[in-house]
């Protein structure tokens, strides 16, 4: 599903990336762990294909396709969905304008028909009743003055609604008591299936009990430095990074 | 590939150029090029005026003569050559159509291109049963089709032509107009009281709820002929009325003067919605061509518990000078003023209103959202001054400006006149740029960048985008993408 074959990439001239190796085959889960600014959000930035964040060098191949080709939202249409680590603020807009205006972009694309206001509204009442999330949300403007939690739970409540292919969730458990943590990992979990990927970064193997990986990588400096399954995870933990990236 | 094809389209219909660069053929029927008394003449004996209108519009001539073309204004535009404009041009129709049918067919195909929303064509078609809206079309500056009058007619409201109105309500029309924008009152109120060539009338009897919005769909057809438009609405006590006003401009490549004046009268109790969609040609994307919008709007809330609003979207026009203002004399007296005003490329708005509070216990409320794109320029102006005897009056004023990009600008300029011991004044002045985190966070989401920004500034505009009639309000979130088309990337 995802082919990254030493992916080198810069901000403002400096390197993050550093050569990055890493293959997503359908239906796997991988988890992304590492020190503060290894570079896990700048490989999830890269891989949405955001602003600033130049390619110097390796691919990325994504169901076949360069991905790297693709514009940010092409890649969301084709099923790329990124949970923010910090969600953005849209004044004016309420939740659930954007998340009509998203899926319908996304429906559009795929040429299906869009949705209208009705058939929206029960779509998302649905989603939310799954999740438990309350859906007064959705009146307010998009993040805005929203608790870390509830902008996390808003990212999940989207990436339920839009369904992607190839989820990325940049720590979207940091933040969360333990409740949202459980949506969280129930918004995962309920999309997992056989043709869906994910992407998990987070610093806490606890995350990782709810959604269990099949693969852990701990990614430092620009690299990954070390892969296995999910007891690395529990290594982790219990040895820091210090000690698992020297060895 | 097929799928990357589809997104071309899609992006290409979104920022589609200006949709209503056409010229019309209807032959214009036009006086020579330039200005003179014998101009003003010949305008008003082509409209059959009596005499003291004809004297009026020699008065306001002579005055507009001795006056300078005011240049306070942040607006930057070449001279412009009054003598190099033709005054006065008319669809050539020998008499007034009876019906519709009557009207030219080419008229017709025009509102079809200017994609007169369904519900109004019909009503223009003359549907029966069709939505309630009644259009006053002024197509280059004479109403050749007026619909519902006879439904207005029944509750006793004049709905008409303003040259009509001239002609059966000459008592209305000689009380009030000029009463609340005298000739005298600015250099481009001079010009257009001497040559206005027509403009709807609108007269709403005493305790009578207007049955219908109205609505007049403005468009400048013929060369380098300057529209002069004028509009007077009467709203005796205790009635109330909702006009809207949408305009619309063919392409060109001379810039064209558009000098309006509308007068508003409240009287006791009455109130007046007034909103504005106004997307003239704003020249391309160079800054050639586009209209010179001169616009003296004003409201006087001349009774007690009087109310007036004024909501306008501005996305066209090159160069928009218009600050709609409320004179609040009656006493509890309300004057609201909510404004988006959009410039991309190099256009330039200079923009706001004047609340000024005679009356005891009068409020006034200002929002104004001015979003600046590409190399344009937005300033906000506005005026709030508290007479003597304005005992507890209130203002309260917001005034927000949005950046798109870096080589734009916007800018604000309070005016606060106090003269009132216990009249309450608050200003509050915001300015934010559209940050790449937004427009990335919304792609990210499946939105193309348009989208993206359409979506953003639509959220910022949202307070006032609430305050338009419906069918306006959907018009006005696709003109705020439209407008902006060609400000990202
Ligand atoms: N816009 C920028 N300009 C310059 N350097 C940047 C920029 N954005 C990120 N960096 C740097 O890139 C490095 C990697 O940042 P990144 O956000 O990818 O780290 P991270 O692994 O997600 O860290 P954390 O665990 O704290 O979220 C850091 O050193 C950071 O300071
Ligand atoms: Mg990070």
């Amino acid at each position: 599903m995802l082919e990254i074959k030493d992916l080198r990439a810069e901000i403002g001239g400096k390197e993050i990336l550093k050569g990055i190796n890493l293959t997503i085959n359908p239906g796997e889960i991988h988890a992304v762990m590492g020190p503060n600014g290894a570079g896990k959000s700048t490989l999830s930035y890269v891989l949405s294909g955001r602003e600033g964040y130049e390619v110097t060098g390796g691919s990325v191949t994504y169901m076949g396709e360069d991905l790297l080709a693709l514009s940010p939202d092409e890649r969301a249409c084709h099923g790329i969905f990124l949970a923010f680590q910090y969600p953005v603020e849209i004044p004016g807009v309420p939740s659930a304008t954007f998340l009509k205006t998203a899926l319908n972009a996304q429906r559009k694309f795929r040429g299906e028909e869009e949705l209208d206001a009705m058939e929206f509204l029960k779509l998302v009442r649905e989603k939310t009743a799954e999740l438990g999330i309350k859906d007064d949300m959705l009146k307010r403007a998009v993040n805005v003055g929203f608790s870390g939690g509830e902008k996390k739970r808003n990212e999940v409540l989207q990436m339920a609604l839009l369904e992607p292919k190839l989820m990325l969730l940049d720590e979207t458990d940091s933040g969360l008591d333990i409740d949202a943590l459980k949506v969280a990992a129930d918004g995962v979990n309920r999309l997992r299936s056989p043709e869906r990927s994910a992407l998990v970064i987070t610093h806490y193997q606890r995350l990782l009990d709810y959604i269990v990986p099949d693969f852990v990588h701990v990614l430092a400096d620009g690299k990954i430095v070390k892969s296995g399954d999910k007891s690395l995870a529990l290594e982790l933990e219990e040895k820091g990074y210090a000690a698992i990236s020297a060895a | 590939m097929a799928v990357s094809q589809e997104t071309v389209e899609q992006v290409a219909s979104v920022s589609e150029k200006y949709k209503y660069g056409f010229v019309s053929d209807i032959e214009a029927e036009t006086a020579p090029i330039g200005l003179s008394e014998d101009i003003v003449r010949f305008i008003s004996a082509k409209k059959e005026e009596p005499e003291w209108l004809l004297e009026w519009r020699l008065k306001a001539y002579r005055y507009w003569l001795s006056m300078e073309e005011p240049t306070w204004a942040k607006v930057d535009y070449p001279k412009i050559d009054y003598q190099d404009i033709y005054y006065y041009s008319a669809p050539k129709t020998k008499d007034k159509p009876k019906s519709l049918d009557e009207v030219d067919p080419e008229l017709l195909a025009v509102y079809e291109k200017l994609g007169i929303p369904l519900k109004e064509q019909e009503v223009l078609a003359g549907v029966e049963g069709a939505a309630n809206v009644a259009v006053d079309a002024v197509f280059d500056s004479v109403s050749v089709a007026t619909t519902f009058r006879e439904r207005l007619e029944k509750e006793g409201v004049i709905f008409c032509p303003i040259s009509e109105a001239v002609k059966n309500h000459p008592e209305l029309v000689k009380k009030y107009l000029g009463s609340v924008v005298p000739y005298t009152d600015n250099f481009f109120a001079a010009l257009n009281s001497a040559v206005f060539t027509d403009g709807s009338f609108c007269y709403i009897p005493k305790g009578v709820r207007c049955p219908m919005e109205l609505s007049t769909y403005f468009r400048i057809n013929a060369a380098q002929t300057g529209q002069f438009e004028r509009t007077l609405i009467i709203a005796d006590d205790a009635s109330y009325v909702s006009y809207l006003e949408g305009c619309t401009a063919p392409m060109r490549d001379e810039n064209q003067l558009h000098a309006a004046v509308v007068e508003l009268v409240i009287l006791d109790d009455a109130e007046i919605k007034y909103s504005t969609v106004q997307n003239w040609y704003p020249g391309d994307e160079n800054g050639v061509g586009g209209i010179y919008n001169f616009v003296t709007k004003r409201a006087a809330c001349r009774g007690k518990n009087a109310k007036v609003s004024w909501t306008q979207v501005e996305t066209g026009s090159a160069i928009t000078w218009k600050y709609p203002s409320c004179i609040l004399q009656g006493d509890n007296s309300i004057g609201e003023f909510y404004s988006i005003a959009i410039t991309n490329n190099l256009q330039q708005a200079d923009t706001g209103t004047k609340m000024i509070h005679l009356g005891k216990n009068t409020s006034s409320t200002i929002i104004s959202k001015g979003i600046s794109a590409g190399r344009a320029q937005s300033t906000y102006r506005g005026l709030v001054r508290m007479g003597r005897k304005a005992d507890h009056a209130r203002n309260h004023t917001v005034c927000d400006s949005l950046l798109i990009g870096d080589k734009c600008g916007a800018h604000t300029v309070p005016y606060i006149e106090n003269q009132s011991r216990t009249a309450k004044i608050e200003h509050e002045a915001t300015t934010s740029k559209v940050s790449e985190e937004q427009l990335f966070y919304c792609q990210q989401r499946g939105l193309s960048e348009e989208e993206s920004m359409a979506l953003i500034v639509n959220g910022f505009c949202k307070e006032v985008l609430q305050k338009l009639p419906m069918e306006f309000a959907v018009e006005a979130q696709k003109l705020v993408g439209i407008s902006l088309e060609g400000s990202v990337g």
